[in-house]
């Protein structure tokens, strides 16, 4: 189980395009990875999901991955959200 | 030998295989299955069938649209995977032993719901794509043909009941070498698209869906409004020589392209295109055009899922000013509302969308995107011969309103060190027959008035031009309407300013004797068009003309004009 928090910090916040990308890289992974923002909480390897949550600026939100590469999961999804300047 | 009657929208001959554009049928009935397992199967194959024609999709628009538009279709693949979606659907088969079809019907209903009832606008347009999605996995599951437009890659002809903007503007234009609609009329914006992509168009036919195949042979005579269906050789024989026919016509008029557009006895006008978008410019340039009459802002504003940025909107000002090299540009400011939407706006859906709150009354109200369209254009305006115009300008006090908030913003970027024009002029749309009337009093503000008159013939009759069952009201020879227009030439000269036009009446060769005669002096109309104008002007007397003018403001019906006109010019 691993898992880390973030601060949104991309203007559009986490839609369309950030959406399909923390999403596609989410797949790559087989542990169960969960985001949450405001006691939602949904599979980040879900578009519809991820979307539904309405992620906006200056979010504070979890991920949090289970499963034998969580540590890992949650590792490239911070390099993912950082390298594409969406949170921090 | 079949053919159909409609409205020639747009100019030349087209023969190629038909493409539908029409919805399919995908109704179907919920149903109890004996296998499951098999059914789920089934679900599996119709989702794999819809990834790879999606992904095709993706990479085509990738080359075509560019990365940002192909993101759309990356999304769609990812409900295609979504385990929240595709779980529910495997249970419910397995649980209800229920057709694939009900069950993601159902459940993609569900989620459809959930989007649509969010309170954020972008989250309402989900709704969209997981409708998009579910109807490409059902028409799979059915086994019908569903329309890829965006995938089309030989010639053909487009069959389908109406075209609205984006349904164009994913048309390539390689490909698509004329079309055909149900419904429409010259003025509508199937027929306004197809002069600005200068490809014969035949709308209004009426049973243009009903009567034509997939793959049948079609010829759009785009000169005489009639569309051949599967034509016996003798017929497509006979079209390949009126084609060329109108060829060695074009190749004719092709001479005039850098002659000026003078009279017979020498009076000089000016005419102009109305343009879209920035590609437009190669055909104003192509035939000679003189100047931008009427560029078209909205299409920056649609297809898509936000308003567009200040430098998107820069940029696209700037190159067509450019683009035009100093000649005259007149960008007309957003027109939205009335037949044309931003489903991001969200606006109230109204009962007179024609007579409501669009153009400048929305944005008087909704300053910000007024506002940052106004900072483009000024930008922009360092780069060319730009001139500003407000559409549906009803009062001076909106005029006076308009103006100011430019005015700020002006002030705002100049003392931000921006450069901007001090050249540039200041003009309305005249659509209204309010203003008409008033135009002596608006000439004293104004710098130059651009009559509208597709709009202006609709008001002035109370037709609404999208109603076929009215369509006989819309007369642009009507004395009343020529009434209107000479108020508004004369209102102008008498303050020493100009007046354009840039409806359709502006490229009409019954109208253009008229026009000339009432002193216009900018005829804006679709670039297909310039050329055939000036080689009319150049035939006409202007003298002449304002005699005939004069003769036809004193007459009683639309009738006696089209007679008149047809003497006197030699039509």
């Amino acid at each position: 189980m691993a898992e880390k928090q973030f601060k949104v910090i991309a203007e559009t916040g986490i839609h369309a395009r950030p959406a399909t990308l923390l999403v596609q890289t989410a797949s790559k992974f087989d542990s169960e990875i969960h985001l949450e923002y405001k006691d939602k909480k949904v599979n980040l390897k879900s578009i519809m999901g991820v979307m539904s949550l309405g992620v906006g600026q200056g979010a504070d939100i979890k991920i949090s991955a289970d499963g034998s590469d969580a540590d890992e999961a949650v590792k490239t999804l911070e390099e993912t959200l950082k390298k594409e300047g969406l949170a921090e | 030998m079949t053919f159909l009657n409609g409205i020639a929208a747009s100019n030349g001959i087209a023969i190629a295989k038909a493409y539908r554009l029409v919805e399919p049928d995908l109704s179907f009935e919920k149903k109890t299955v004996d296998d499951a397992k098999l059914e789920i199967q089934r679900f599996h194959s119709a989702l794999e069938q819809s990834k790879s024609e999606l992904s095709a999709i993706r990479d085509r628009a990738r080359v075509d649209l560019g990365q940002d538009k192909a993101a759309i279709f990356e999304a769609h693949l990812l409900v295609l995977s979504d385990p929240e979606l595709i779980a529910p659907i495997e249970d419910k088969i397995s649980s209800e032993n229920v057709n694939a079809e009900h069950a993601l019907k159902e459940t993609a209903d569900m989620f459809i719901m959930m989007f649509e009832q969010m309170d954020n606008e972008y989250m309402k347009e989900r709704a969209a794509d997981i409708r998009d999605v579910t109807k490409r996995v059902l028409s799979h599951l059915l086994g019908v043909h569903v329309v890829n437009p965006s995938m089309i890659a030989e010639e053909v002809i487009i069959i389908a009941e109406d075209l609205t903007p984006s349904d164009t503007a994913q048309l390539n234009r390689q490909f698509v070498k004329g079309f055909t609609t149900d419904i429409g009329g010259r003025t509508s914006h199937s027929a306004i698209m197809a002069r600005s992509m200068e490809i014969p168009a035949v709308v209004g036919t009426k049973t243009a869906t009903e009567e034509i195949n997939n793959g049948d042979l079609v010829i759009v005579d785009g000169l005489k409004g009639q569309v051949h269906i599967n034509p016996t050789p003798e017929v497509v024989e006979e079209y390949h020589r009126i084609h060329k026919e109108y060829e060695a016509q074009k190749a004719e008029w092709a001479k005039l392209v850098n002659e000026p557009t003078l009279s017979e006895d020498g009076h000089h006008v000016e005419l102009a295109a109305n343009i879209g978008t920035p590609k437009d410019l190669k055909g104003v340039i192509e035939n000679g055009g003189e100047g931008v009459g009427l560029y078209r802002t909205e299409f920056l504003y649609m297809g898509r899922e936000q308003l567009p940025t200040e430098d998107e909107q820069f940029d696209a000002y700037k190159s067509v000013l450019q683009g035009m090299g100093g000649k005259p540009v007149v960008v007309r400011t957003l027109d939205i509302g009335g037949d044309k939407e931003l489903p991001y706006l969200n606006l109230p859906k109204e009962m007179n969308p024609f007579l409501g709150f669009r153009a400048i009354r929305l944005c008087l109200e909704e300053q910000e995107i007024f506002r940052t369209q106004l900072r483009a254009l000024l930008r922009a305006s360092s780069f060319g011969n730009l001139k500003i115009m407000f559409p549906m300008i009803a009062t001076l006090d909106e005029f006076r309103a308009a103006k100011a908030v430019l005015n700020e913003e002006k002030d705002k970027l100049v003392s931000e060190g921006q450069i901007v024009s001090d050249k540039i002029e200041l003009g309305i749309m005249v659509e209204i027959p309010s203003t008409a009337i008033l135009a002596d009093q608006f000439a004293k503000e104004v710098d130059f008035f651009s009559i509208g008159t597709n709009d202006l013939i609709q008001y002035t009759m109370a037709a609404d031009r999208m109603n076929q069952r009215v369509a006989y009201l819309y007369q642009p020879y009507s004395p009343s309407i020529l009434r209107l227009v000479k108020m508004v030439i004369d209102a102008a000269h008498a303050e020493g300013k100009w007046a354009g036009m840039c409806g359709e009446m502006a490229g009409d060769e019954t109208a253009i004797p008229l026009l000339l005669g009432l002193g216009l002096d900018e005829f804006s109309m679709s670039a297909t068009s310039i050329l055939k104008a000036r080689s009319q002007i150049r035939k006409l007397s202007r003298k002449r003309m304002q005699e005939l003018a004069q003769e036809v403001l004193n007459m009683s019906t639309t009738a006696e004009v089209v007679e008149a006109v047809k003497a006197a010019a030699k039509m």
